[in-house]
């Protein structure tokens, strides 16, 4: 590994090490991590947003050529509307203004909320209402074994279920009697799947905290140690004064932990 | 005025985009593409306003010296030096220079080191750090006190532990296929339900929305 390359996995390791900080308190080291990660972050999207939204569905369309002050002679001078509609939303920094700041945001809402319409019922309520009626495999139930058995009662449970668990969030009726009853079922259903999805949400995060313990180990520590390397020294370097960064921080918070107590132990005279 | 003009226009614009939807016309389409052309570029005006609003508080911190007023320092340091990167950059002649209109500070070496050894390892790391919290939340929360926790607690604890190599191969065959039938069968249901309630529940919020019924968009004032 080269020695520039060594140095920035160092600095992810080291960001690393002060995001896992925060298991034991907020520290410093988080607080910096934190605030270097909103810092980079939005920085990010800036440049993101500047490169792949504004210069091509923007700027690109108002110049025609390559002299940009003539955009009212651009072939799509209509694109100066949403542009200046855009500047209007910065009224809101504005007291007396800032009502102004309203019709841009009314006219995202607006055509937003027009979208979304027919594009969620069409999506996501009927996609979903046309799977739940799919047609049931009745020659499922002879299979052998109980799992095969499972299984072909698998696509019944699954309208039952979508049913109930519809009916258990349906509150304008009491849960009482027979609706009451499936509104269980529901319930129980929807238990199940809760569980089942937050199992995956935990697995999901362990594989994360996996992948940075491999990379504190593979990428870094490893490298570190490689005798062969030519940067074998500023490697070591570079490695022992992570660790003794953080020796010295638990030694403070030793420190600080013993002289409190000591504090507390004295009797007031 | 200052609030009828912006309801007007919440029902002009979503009245149309509903019927645009039913109508094949090349001018409906036309205007349609048009029109989220017009909401994408005010979208990322204000997305500006936010990124102005970070540097704005952040120098209102750093000014009047509020608590740990030296991270907001670090916070404007890293977004501008990543801003300065992304549009600094070398050309095909290895010649370095500021380029607004093409994305050569994308390609800069620096601002894809930002990306990979900072912004990346830091948020990998946060989602990570999560995973002691939810287990923690769980400890607390999953106790098999009924009929309704037990279930929770089984199809969680069948769905985390289905790739424990310590169970041995056929009790691991068996256990990945329960818990894949969770997933599949009770999990699909669950699921399924939620989503058709959330997609109903959206369009009944768009609705009023559009109607005017709810204003929250509009703030006060």
């Amino acid at each position: 590994m080269e020695f520039g390359t060594f140095l920035w996995t160092t600095l992810g390791a080291v960001l690393t090490l002060a995001i896992f900080s925060f298991l034991y308190k907020d520290n410093p080291f988080y607080k910096f991590a934190e605030h270097l990660v909103v810092g980079v972050s939005a920085g990010y999207w800036a440049v993101i947003l500047w490169h792949n939204g504004l210069v091509p569905n923007l700027l690109e369309r108002l110049r025609d050529g390559d002299w940009y002050l003539g955009w009212l002679n651009s072939s799509k001078p209509w694109y100066l509307i949403p542009a200046i509609l855009g500047l209007l939303m910065w009224t809101r920094f504005s007291k007396k203004y800032s009502w102004i700041s309203r019709w841009p945001i009314s006219m995202y809402i607006g055509i937003a909320t027009g979208v979304a319409i027919p594009l969620e019922m069409s999506n996501r309520v009927n996609k979903q209402l046309y799977a739940a009626m799919s047609k049931i495999h009745w020659d499922n139930f002879f299979g052998h074994g109980f799992l095969d058995t499972a299984a072909a009662y698998s696509e019944i449970i699954i309208i039952i279920g979508t049913i109930a668990g519809l009916i258990y969030f349906f509150f304008s009726k009491a849960h009482t009697g027979a609706f009451g009853t499936i509104a269980k079922i529901g319930i129980y259903i929807l238990m199940i799947g809760f569980g089942a999805s937050f199992g995956l949400t935990v697995m999901a995060r362990i594989s994360l905290f996996i992948q940075r313990i491999q990379f504190m180990h593979e990428d870094w520590a490893v490298v570190a140690f490689e005798e062969t390397n030519p940067n074998y020294g500023w490697f070591q370097f570079f490695f022992w004064l992570v660790g003794f960064i953080i020796i010295a921080y638990i030694a403070r918070e030793l420190y600080v932990y013993i002289k409190n107590r000591d504090k507390q132990m004295v009797k007031p005279s | 005025m200052k609030r009828q003009i912006p309801v007007l226009l919440v029902f002009v614009f979503g009245v149309f985009m509903i019927f645009q939807y039913f109508s094949p016309h090349e001018y409906s389409e036309w205007i349609y593409k048009f029109l989220m052309d017009w909401i994408y570029i005010i979208g990322i005006f204000a997305m500006a306003l936010g990124i102005w609003s970070l540097i704005h508080v952040s120098y209102d911190k750093i000014k009047n010296k509020r608590h740990d007023w030296g991270y907001s320092v670090v916070t404007l340091a890293a977004l501008f030096i990543m801003m300065f990167f992304g549009i600094t950059g070398f050309d095909e002649n290895g010649e370095w220079g500021f380029y607004f209109m093409t994305q050569e500070g994308l390609t800069n070496p620096m601002f894809r080191n930002f990306f990979n050894h900072i912004l990346v390892p830091i948020e990998t790391t946060m989602f990570s750090l999560l995973a002691f919290f939810i287990s923690s939340a769980a400890y607390r929360a999953f106790r098999a006190r009924n009929v309704l926790a037990t279930m929770l607690l089984v199809s969680a604890l069948v769905v985390m532990l289905r790739f424990n190599p310590y169970f041995g191969e056929a009790v691991g065959l068996y256990m990945n296929k329960i818990a894949a039938w969770l997933l599949n069968v009770p999990n699909m249901a669950a699921k399924r339900a939620i989503l058709i309630g959330i997609g109903l529940g959206m369009v009944g919020t768009a609705l009023k929305v559009v109607l005017g019924i709810e204003r929250g968009y509009m703030g006060k004032g």
